[in-house]
């Protein structure tokens, strides 16, 4: 990290001391806490001590210039708009207006269809109507946890807690611990990637290979897997990984064939001893690759790793409304989406911004957090379903999003 | 076909002879019937030309026939019908296609998963892809951008590069994928497939379920499934047409009625041979019967229909016709009468025009460019038919190449698949055996009791040397097997005469197996097959006691075929079943053949032992680890 010049502090123009605090934190992450708190703290001190002097007519002749000059300086930056973050208008689908269950635990967008994994079957939506799929259409159970798409085909893989679902053209074909290899029935996550369907479950993961049929299963007894609870997959050409309650993230060369293991350096310690050490917490939920960017949720906060740093999140330091996170899909190798238990996050790489029913009235409700950690409320006129958010997928511009009680469609408004 | 020759025939004549001698012998000592073997009947394995598949040049110029036997395209003039030229193609043709240009032809080579590229300037083959595994039929988009290819055995539909032949995907098809048609239009591909699709439900305290079937269309431009159509109690789904407007689909089908005892055939009681109608003309898919009362059209194969929309033609295999369908009528009995009608056999009297006998076995058709002329491909008689369309009559037969001897295997052949010895000629062995396979379908025999003992069809390829056959081992040899057993509770009809009978056990006899896509070049195992197979040959289970002899997978399984030949109790025995002990049954071709178990019970190899094995009857695996039983299954799929 390149040592901080503290005496080149751009302090007369606003514009680059801003500037200069952002390129700092481009440099590190770690910096952007710290300085934004000192920026912003120094800022309102300011303000304030200027607003003292206002009212305070006995102080000399220079002071009272100072504090106009000071006034003039700080007060666009205290009262400085938000960051733009994407808005959205929107509108939540629920079992009265025809999806069958109000827990949705997964939602896949294929173009203009959107597939919602529900408690009581797997739902389409195109044209817009919903049909469902139920287990007396082949789908191995009603439960419907985890969703993927083989873009090649148009395939959809479903995970439920019994089975694993392959939905193609309007059959369905299941596959069991019982009728296939599948390792274990509660089938938590699922990744397509070429001719592999790559399968997270409550014993382990396994890999199907489409064009042989041939079934591995990936274990304590050949992977550095510890505990067997696999929890989320994400698969690349490059690399495969695995979120691992209690046992991390694990990772799969697909050129090597070898198996690496990203644990949290504290064990399993709730505490952080050292910020952007490892791997926040042991507890993995959810795991997204992409562009070259590890993004991975666990129940105690968020990690990204660019393959030699990690960087953390947590409420304390992040615009995260909640260390308890569902599921993570990065957008880009800057930019990510956390679905938490106290509602949706979208990290843009510098600035965040939550959507929610209010914690306190249910009222719809944005915020932004800038990189200083302003927090400012945007009024919006609606919000997810639910607080308790579990997935996320994108069509276009616009969000899908999977909560406890509905699934909502957030449509980018333009700003 | 050259594909099944036995390879100890293709020695020599001796090795040929030897055989045949044992053979003859053996089937005189077993009943005392007199086999006499004529002179004139050649022994020796010959290149019949089995013309499977025909084809028009885009001119009408030419007539390119896929020969099957001979595994070469002939090319004949389409006037004179003289040879032009005949080009060797890979083993076991089976599909073919020009492109929209007609400067190439494709070819199917289903035993070496191979394409063969044909151009037609020069009628050579220009090049030779690698392709799925038992590519059986293929047609290229209009743009000239994209082939897709049926594979059997992936059961996808695998899209091509048309250039270069670079396989960008494959698709998930139905169970046996293996013709395709492009819609007039262009935009759309229909794939059928000729085995039933596993079925996720069951019914009742058996496993029988009615087989279900679907014809799958797939978008050409995004080169996706977008819709399957179901065809409900259908195994074996063949050719599909449409009318040149495009609104009316048809597909060759078989129903067969494995829910009630295979004792009826005097009621209609063991195939429907139907099409199903589908497209705008008829709004939905139809189902259509084409028997009669007392006359059958055993197993619907190719379909065309007239440019004008006037007729659909329809080959039936196993019956040697040709059945007329007048278009018009047929749609204003849709119309009139609601649907189901299939089990109605007089519905056909309001639809069929006429019946035209035509050769042995007939399969592919196509007509000309003005609807004069049908070329009908007889596969088992080496002929062309030639149908005036006008008349309805064959105008003239067109004699290929080749032998003019009927040999033992090919008389043989003839008798597998003709229905004329069954009761009205309903069914013959190709019914459940398609293309001297299987059907992937659970029956309930007559002599083993109405209701009782439901067994599930087994595999042909490689049945030599595995006796005693049936499930309980209760038939001493193939002629049992093919004679009395079928004579009396399948035909009901017709009995073969000694030398038919003697014939059909030859070639029942000379199928082997077809090559095993499981194995790696060079036989070698993967690391998952070869510690598959270490777990078939154990001795000691996990816990270091001795499995007994008998409860070891390489002692009941043992040999080539994978059977010692024995009977035992592998504790899969149902309620339904009577008293007695199973066979060890061949592992030939295992990873083709699901269900399994005798009554079809296991969906998969998984099932085997994950749901019918709780007592480790059926070999010592209860001490497997998951991963442990997927290598075995690995291993069994070498077989």
């Amino acid at each position: 990290m390149k040592k901080l010049a503290w005496n080149a502090l751009p302090m007369n123009d606003p514009a680059r001391l801003r500037l200069w605090f952002r390129q700092r934190q481009q440099v590190s992450p770690r910096f952007a806490g710290i300085a934004s708190w000192q920026v912003s703290g120094f800022l309102r001190l300011s303000w304030s001590l200027s607003a003292v002097h206002c009212c305070l007519n006995s102080l000399p002749r220079v002071m009272t210039l100072w504090t106009i000059a000071l006034l003039s300086v700080a007060a666009p930056l205290a009262f400085a708009a938000p960051p733009e973050m994407p808005r959205y208008r929107f509108e939540n689908f629920t079992t009265a207006n025809g999806l069958p269950d109000n827990h949705v635990f997964a939602v896949l967008v294929d173009g203009d269809r959107v597939w919602a994994g529900t408690e009581n079957g797997l739902a389409v939506y195109e044209n817009h109507a919903w049909k469902t799929y139920t287990t007396a259409d082949g789908l191995a159970h009603r439960a419907v946890l985890s969703l993927a798409l083989d873009k090649r085909t148009g395939d959809v893989w479903a995970g439920t807690m019994a089975g694993l679902s392959r939905i193609s053209g309007g059959r369905i074909d299941s596959y069991t611990q019982l009728t296939s290899g599948l390792s274990n029935d509660v089938v938590y996550g699922v990744s397509v990637e070429g001719e592999n369907v790559w399968v997270a479950t409550a014993a382990g993961g396994c890999r199907l290979d489409l064009r042989t049929g041939e079934w591995t299963l990936y274990n304590e007894r050949n992977t550095p897997m510890i505990e067997i609870w696999t929890y989320g997959v994400s698969a690349t050409p490059t690399k495969v990984y695995y979120a691992v309650w209690g046992s991390g993230v694990l990772e799969y060369d697909q050129k090597t064939g070898r198996w690496d293991k990203y644990e949290d350096p504290d064990g399993e310690n709730e505490i952080v001893l050292f910020k952007d050490q490892g791997l926040i917490h042991e507890i993995v939920t959810s795991v997204s690759y992409v562009d070259n960017i590890l993004w991975a949720a666990t129940y105690f906060g968020d990690s990204r790793y660019d393959g030699r740093y990690w960087h953390n999140f947590l409420t304390k330091d992040s615009g995260l409304p909640s260390n308890f996170t569902n599921f993570i899909k990065g957008v880009d190798d800057k930019r990510a989406w956390f679905c938490t238990d106290k509602g949706l996050a979208y990290y843009d790489g510098v600035n965040w911004a939550v959507y929610r029913p209010s914690l306190k009235d249910g009222k719809p409700e944005m915020t932004v957090r800038d990189a200083e950690g302003n927090v400012t409320p945007v009024a919006v006129t609606t919000a997810p379903a639910h607080n308790y958010v579990l997935g996320i997928d994108f069509q276009g511009d616009d969000i899908w999003v999977a909560t406890a009680k509905g699934l909502s469609h957030g449509i980018r408004q333009k700003q | 076909m050259k594909g099944r020759k036995p390879i100890g025939l293709r020695a020599g004549a001796v090795a040929s002879l030897s055989l045949l001698a044992a053979s003859l012998f053996a089937v005189a000592l077993w009943n005392g019937r007199t086999v006499r073997a004529e002179e004139h009947r050649g022994v020796e394995d010959v290149d019949y030309a089995s013309p499977l598949e025909v084809l028009l040049s885009p001119d009408g110029s030419r007539l390119y026939v896929l020969c099957q036997g001979s595994e070469e395209i002939r090319v004949l003039d389409a006037a004179s019908y003289a040879v032009i030229k005949n080009i060797a193609v890979g083993r076991v043709p089976r599909g073919f296609s020009l492109s929209p240009d007609g400067a190439r032809l494709f070819v199917t080579n289903s035993w070496d998963d191979t394409l063969s590229v044909i151009d037609t300037s020069t009628l050579a083959v220009e090049a030779t892809w690698p392709v799925g595994a038992e590519p059986s039929s293929v047609v290229e988009d209009r743009q000239g951008e994209r082939l897709f290819v049926a594979n059997r055995i992936s059961n996808d539909v695998a899209v091509l590069d048309a250039e270069t032949g670079a396989e960008e995907k494959r698709l998930l098809a139905g169970r046996g994928s293996s013709y395709l048609t492009l819609s007039p239009d262009g935009t759309r591909l229909y794939a059928t497939h000729v085995y039933p699709n596993p079925s996720p439900l069951r019914t009742g305290r058996e496993n029988r379920t009615a087989p279900e079937s679907e014809i799958t269309v797939i978008d050409r431009s995004r080169a996706v499934v977008v819709d399957r159509m179901p065809l409900h109690a259908i195994a074996g789904v063949f050719h599909v047409a449409f009318s040149a407007d495009g609104r009316l689909g048809v597909v060759a089908e078989y129903h067969p009625k494995n829910l009630v005892t295979l004792a009826h055939l005097e009621h209609g009681g063991a195939f429907e041979d139907t099409i199903t109608v589908f497209g705008a003309d008829v709004g939905k898919t139809v189902e259509v019967p084409l028997d009669e009362l007392e006359r059958y059209v055993s197993q619907p194969f190719g379909v065309a229909i007239a440019p004008d929309k006037s007729r659909i033609y329809v080959t039936s295999g196993g019956s040697e016709l040709v059945t007329v369908i007048d278009v018009a009528r047929l749609l204003r009995f849709i119309h009139e009468h609601p649907a189901p009608f299939v089990q109605d056999l007089s519905a056909s009297a309001n639809y069929v025009v006429t019946r035209i006998a035509v050769g042995l076995n007939p399969r592919g058709l196509t007509l000309t460019r003005d609807g004069r002329r049908l070329f009908v491909a007889n596969r088992l008689e080496d002929t062309i038919s030639v149908i005036d369309t006008r008349t309805d009559r064959v105008a003239a037969t067109i004699k290929l190449a080749g032998p003019k001897n009927i040999s033992v295997l090919r008389h043989g052949e003839q008798t597998f698949y003709t229905a004329r010895y069954s009761f009205q000629g309903q069914i013959g062995c190709a019914n459940c055996h398609i293309d001297s396979t299987f059907d992937g379908i659970q029956w309930n025999l007559e002599p083993d009791g109405f209701g009782r003992n439901i067994v599930d069809n087994k595999l042909l390829e490689g049945v030599k040397g595995t006796n005693p056959y049936k499930w309980t081992g209760t038939n001493p040899n193939i002629p049992t097997e093919c004679g009395p057993r079928t004579e009396k509770y399948f035909w009901r009809s017709e009995n073969y005469d000694d030398l038919t009978l003697t014939d059909l056990t030859v070639y029942v006899r000379s199928l082997t197996p077809r090559p095993n896509r499981w194995k790696l070049p060079g036989y070698q195992l993967t690391p998952a097959q070869e510690r598959g197979k270490a777990i078939f040959e154990r001795s000691v289970d996990k816990f270091k006691k001795p499995i007994a002899e008998y409860n070891r997978c390489s002692y009941c399984h043992s040999g080539l075929k994978g059977t010692n030949q024995k009977l035992f109790d592998v504790g899969t025995h149902k309620a339904i079943d009577n008293p007695g002990l199973l066979k060890a049954t061949p592992l030939t071709e295992i990873a083709l053949t699901a269900p399994y178990l005798h009554d079809g019970s296991a969906r998969t190899l998984e099932e085997i032992w994950t749901v019918y094995n709780p007592e480790d009857k059926h070999g010592r695996t209860n001490d497997l680890t998951k991963d442990e039983l997927n290598d075995l299954i690995e291993y069994l799929r070498t077989r």
